[in-house]
């Protein structure tokens, strides 16, 4: 059977959309393979628009690591904008790849990567468009399994009705076992159809089907009663998926380049992949642990390919805290030395204060252009960093600060978060101060008067697997309120204020992102609701509707005897049966606890890549260890000769 | 320090792609062939890329100039060839000539007044298009609206326009030949000759603001009350001065803008003969 492309009948839809070049595909490092050559057959799918899904890592990383195997073709997909998705139900054009622009239904599975919960309606979309049926019970043998992947994974509870399956975790060993399964399965003519499927990917005990489980809910107060498997062969629990060896897995070595404008206009290598700082608030860091490191030479060699396979003029060392590389130092200075003269930027997208320092800012901006910096104190008040264990002081930030205007910065942005557990009006209000001491010290160390600083705001989440998944969501009445004495207090001293920027959204998108974050089942009913009444890019302002959201709670969770405040401004009980309680990310739901206790005690909580064991119990759960450098005292290796303005040299040329 | 005048096509797919877009994929394409580009200096230095009257998003052409500054002299040709193997197929260079020191001729911009487009109207007859043609010619103002992002504005669609005529049924025949003949990334969906279907050759004059082959099609369906049933599909073929020795502007109307430094250039610096932009907006 082949497939065929459905570019004809969308081409001529493409003249009358927005940015038509998104819908293409041809980017540089794309795979085509002829699809009667393959076995088993994936779309990846990133469900929000292609401008924030093509850069995505995991995406990319998941696609190249597919194709690479001969027989097993990967394609990826996007969310389309509600102007195409329009014409092509009117023209008949279903939800297609943009690689060869296959029908999306055609595939084996459909693997969708959540960075956050606000892409679910967005799924329902894609779905309906591909004329997959929205309900995983609904589907047939001619369906995709429809697969969820990242960090929203870890609590896939509220779609489990649209899931066949979950992966929680790394998913580059994940996605080649679960091929091995499928493609054994075809072989043998599809035995026991998409049941035995499932249940052979569930037995693994590393992928979650949510429908072999069932789930009661007590009638007295709302709370789950049990959750347990409803068949043979299934596993309690699922336990999550983790990559050790980085170097082993040098992934993305092509990135994708894309024609269309994105948000990440850079080549990024992730040099370590977890995170110990222990920030409570942060799920990222709670559920990637422990912390592995690249190597020196493995992050060199990558950053080298990555550019000669992108032409991109920066890369973008990723991790959580980039400066917490053991040998960031090193590695920076190796860097600007290896790129001078070649037109090459390198960027920390995320830095932490107290791991920063002007001499690494200095070789970060050597050859290219020296931009905002940005740090994180997250916390106004330091009361309220004990409590997040964001262990950074304002001294800290001020000598930081005033090195860096001195070194010729002329701006800061400083991220924050309002509505932590305990904040008060005054917590946030050290914001304003705060902001008031960097422009004061600024313009002292630069000794000029147009230094500035923005602050940039974000509404807290609590997200399940972190000490703060016991934790009541601040009401977006009270986020706002704060928000609002904030902005008069900033521009309280007008001489100050007028240096100072401020930016933040309502704390609406943030409460149901909070309803969806720590959702049960009963959820599911609520997004298809959304969906069905227009709801789409939910991560965007401009399209998400707060109203619709709490009309479809008050219709679907009343009857079910919950509502919106029950699942978000609720504080959670010790010994409450909380949703996600049988997926597995390793951390002891004791030790999650005891972090809590000591987060409203504001106890602070060491880094155990410095410090001894803490006992979170992810290593010994998963068999696993922290793996920090140093690389024996490896270097980069200079290139020779460098052609003036890239880092590329071609013989051909020279 | 050497300058090179490119020319390159934006063709099949890559005609979705805006002008931000293409510079994009050309300086990464500069970056990834190894050319030893020129920088401007100060803070935040550039490659030095100068860019020439850019197609709107959705037109194809055949005949998009750019400039760039290198450091040291380079053959032309194997930077040509290197550079088409670090660009996105449908950005293909078809040209590279060394502008010699001192050369005379103007800058790039100087020598472009006016392009030739190729409008494919699918749904419309070839006697409907020449009626609105002659109408279109004959009248001496066609005042058409275009959405800006500083909401609709009025332009005249009808001073711009230098020369227009309808291509008939044995031309397009060629077109369809030579569809095939491409390698399926490249093609579009040729919509066959089936149906009604209308090829418009157009030269305009370069204005401010520019006339586009859409506000063309606009007053073409104002004057003869036409209704488009499908979207047209525009090919630049040609840009260069109107070749006033000619008398009328046509075929062969516009002086090609590389001639003058052709002529002076080394002979190695010679790219192979570009097409003439006969054939069908995919056609290499």
């Amino acid at each position: 059977m082949t497939v065929e492309s459905v570019f004809a009948q969308l081409e001529p839809l493409l003249p009358r959309v927005s940015k038509p070049v998104q819908y293409v595909g041809g980017e540089l490092n794309a795979t085509l393979k002829p699809w009667e050559e393959t076995n088993v057959r994936w779309a990846l799918m990133y469900p929000d628009a292609y401008e924030v899904g093509l850069p995505n890592q995991g995406i990319m990383i998941l696609y190249e690591v597919l194709n690479e195997v001969p027989d097993v073709l990967a394609e990826r997909t996007y969310a389309v904008w509600p102007d195409l998705a329009a014409l092509m139900r009117e023209n008949g054009v279903p939800q297609f790849t943009v690689d060869a622009h296959r029908p999306v239904k055609a595939f084996d599975v459909l693997g969708v990567s959540f960075a956050s919960e606000l892409g679910y309606t967005n799924l329902l979309a894609a779905l309906d468009l591909a004329g997959i049926p929205i309900h995983a019970k609904d589907r047939t043998i001619d369906d995709p399994i429809v697969l969820a992947g990242g960090h929203a994974a870890f609590n896939p509870e509220p779609i489990a009705d649209f899931l066949d399956a979950a992966v929680l975790g790394d998913g580059e060993e994940a996605v080649l076992e679960i091929t091995d399964i499928i493609r054994d399965w075809k072989a043998e003519g599809c035995p026991g159809g998409r049941d035995e499927i499932l249940t052979r990917l569930a037995e693994t005990g590393g992928v979650y089907v949510p429908r072999f489980y069932d789930v009661t809910f007590r009638d007295s107060d709302g709370q789950i009663d049990s959750v347990s498997p409803n068949r043979e062969r299934i596993p309690d629990r699922v336990f999550k998926r983790t990559t050790m060896d980085l170097d082993a897995w040098p992934y993305p070595k092509q990135p994708l380049v894309p024609l269309a404008e994105t948000v990440h206009e850079r080549a990024s290598v992730e040099i370590f992949r977890g995170c110990t700082r222990g920030c409570r608030f942060c799920q990222a860091g709670m559920i990637t642990r422990p912390v592995r490191e690249r190597s020196i030479e493995g992050i060199g060699a990558m950053i080298q390919t990555s550019l000669e396979a992108s032409g991109y003029e920066e890369v973008g060392l990723l991790s959580l805290s980039s400066a917490d590389h053991s040998e960031i130092g090193e590695l920076a200075k190796g860097l600007a030395d290896r790129y001078e003269g070649t037109n090459t930027g390198l960027s920390l997208p995320s830095t932490r204060v107290d791991a920063f320092n002007i001499d690494l800012a200095n070789e970060l901006s050597r050859n290219g252009r020296r931009s905002g910096l940005t740090f994180a104190p997250e916390g106004g008040s330091a009361r309220l960093r004990k409590v997040i264990n964001k262990q950074v002081s304002e001294e800290d930030l001020i000598r930081t600060v005033s090195a860096s205007f001195e070194a010729g910065w002329r701006q800061v942005k400083l991220y924050f978060m309002c509505g932590l557990p305990t904040e008060t009006d005054d917590d946030v209000l050290q914001i304003a101060y705060m902001a008031h001491n960097v422009i004061r010290e600024g313009r002292k160390a630069s000794g000029r008067k147009d230094v500035r600083c923005t602050i940039s705001i974000g509404g807290f989440v609590p997200k399940p697997h972190t000490p703060f998944q016991w934790a009541a969501q601040c009401d977006p009445e009270t986020i706002d309120e704060r928000l609002r004495k904030l902005r008069a207090e900033v521009n309280s001293d007008k001489s100050l204020g007028r240096n100072i920027g401020m930016r933040y959204h309502d704390g609406k998108p943030s409460l149901i992102e909070g309803l969806l974050s720590r959702g049960d089942r009963r959820i599911g009913r609520v997004i298809e609701r959304v969906w069905r009444e227009g709801g789409l890019f939910d991560g965007w302002s401009e399209h998400f509707s707060y109203q619709r959201w709490i009309d479809a709670c008050v219709a679907e969770l009343e009857p079910q005897g919950v509502n919106v405040s029950w699942y978000t401004t609720r504080e959670r009980e010790e010994h409450e049966i909380l949703p996600w309680d049988h997926l597995d990310s390793g951390l002891e739901k004791e030790w999650l606890w005891a972090d809590w206790l000591d987060a409203l005690d504001e106890q602070e909580q060491d880094d155990c890549r410095w410090t001894p064991c803490f006992d979170c119990g992810v290593c010994p759960a998963m068999n696993t260890d922290i793996q920090v450098g140093p690389t024996n005292g490896k270097v980069l290796i200079p290139i020779t000769p460098v052609t003036p303005g890239t880092p590329v040299t071609n013989p051909a040329l020279t | 320090m050497q300058k090179i005048r490119l020319r390159y096509t934006k063709r099949g797919r890559l005609r979705f792609a805006s002008h931000r877009d293409v510079a994009r994929a050309f300086e990464r394409a500069l970056r990834r062939a190894g050319v030893p580009m020129a920088y401007s200096q100060g803070f935040n230095p550039k490659p030095k890329v100068s860019w020439v009257g850019a197609t709107p998003t959705g037109v194809a052409s055949e005949a998009e100039y750019v400039e760039i500054s290198v450091v040291r002299e380079l053959p032309t040709e194997l930077l040509r060839q290197e550079l088409n193997n670090a660009l996105p197929p449908g950005l293909d260079v078809l040209e590279a000539v060394g502008v010699p020191v001192g050369a005379g001729g103007g800058s790039l911009p100087d020598r472009i007044e006016a392009g030739e487009w190729r409008i494919e109207v699918p749904g419309v007859t070839e006697d409907q298009l020449a009626v609105a043609v002659e109408k279109l010619l004959a009248a001496d103002r066609v005042e058409v609206e275009r959405l800006t992002k500083d909401g609709k504005r009025t332009i005249d669609a009808r001073a711009a326009v230098v020369s227009a005529a309808v291509t008939r049924t044995s031309e397009k025949q060629d077109c369809l030949a030579a569809q095939d003949a491409q390698p399926a990334t490249q093609r579009h969906e040729c919509p066959g000759l089936a149906g009604p279907y209308g090829i418009l050759t157009v030269v305009v004059r370069q204005t401010s603001p520019a006339v586009r082959p859409d506000d063309v099609l606009n007053a073409l369906c104002a004057v003869a009350s036409l209704e488009l049933p499908a979207p047209a599909r525009a090919t630049r073929l040609a840009q260069g001065r109107l070749d006033e020795s000619s008398g009328k502007a046509g075929f062969g109307g516009l002086v090609d803008p590389l001639a003058a430094d052709r002529v002076t250039a080394s002979p190695i610096g010679q790219g192979s003969e570009p097409e003439n932009g006969a054939g069908c907006d995919t056609s290499s």
